[in-house]
């Protein structure tokens, strides 16, 4: 797993400029794996406003991105620039209700539906 | 790239002995795995460093030879 320069400078860029941020494959409309599937649509349940990247369309971000979280796998939520995790503790900290507590505690507007 | 389930329960058992492993083949294909480990190695650690801990300890197995591992860690205390 190799991080170039301009590499890690996109992926900053990208979770520098929205609040959350998922590293994905497909959209959240359109998943095109499982987990992905599952990650969007805890964020979409949430009700927060999330920005997204198609790794799928971009080879240099899906294999930086591991580098860069030191994470082998995707999807991976950023919360204000910070890591967050991937699928499954996404999963656990929704059903704890952690995500919501952390959404709030970061000042990021949800709304549960 | 698949693997056997004894397989990844073993590098798994190797890496963190005196815990408790639970796995799983969730889909019979011995490529969408469901793994809980309970050890003592993850007390005081973040969720994401247990998994990163266990990520490491595949050693680049995850994602290159096996697609989907579901991941649950816990401490002892």
């Amino acid at each position: 797993m190799e991080l170039d320069n301009a590499t890690k400078e996109s992926i900053e860029k990208m979770i520098g400029e929205n609040e959350v941020f998922l590293f994905m494959k497909g959209n959240p409309d359109f998943p095109m794996c499982g987990f992905s599937s599952v990650a969007s649509a805890i964020l979409k349940k949430c009700g927060v406003d999330f920005g997204h990247c198609n790794v799928l369309d971009n080879e240099e971000i899906r294999e930086g991105i591991k580098a860069f979280s030191n994470w082998p796998t995707i999807p991976q939520l950023y919360i204000k620039k910070e890591f967050v995790g991937g699928c499954d503790i996404m999963k656990e900290m929704a059903e704890s209700g952690e995500l919501i507590e952390l959404f709030n505690t970061r000042g990021i507007k949800t709304e549960i539906s | 790239m698949p693997i056997e389930q004894k397989k990844l329960e073993s590098l798994i058992a190797e890496k963190f002995p005196d815990s408790k492993i639970i796995v799983e083949d969730l889909a019979g294909d011995n490529n969408h795995y469901s793994v809980a480990i309970e050890s003592s190695v993850f007390n005081g650690l973040s969720r994401i460093q247990q998994h990163q801990l266990v990520y490491q300890s595949l050693d680049g197995l995850m994602d290159a030879e096996l697609h989907a591992m579901q991941l649950k860690t816990k401490g002892t205390t």
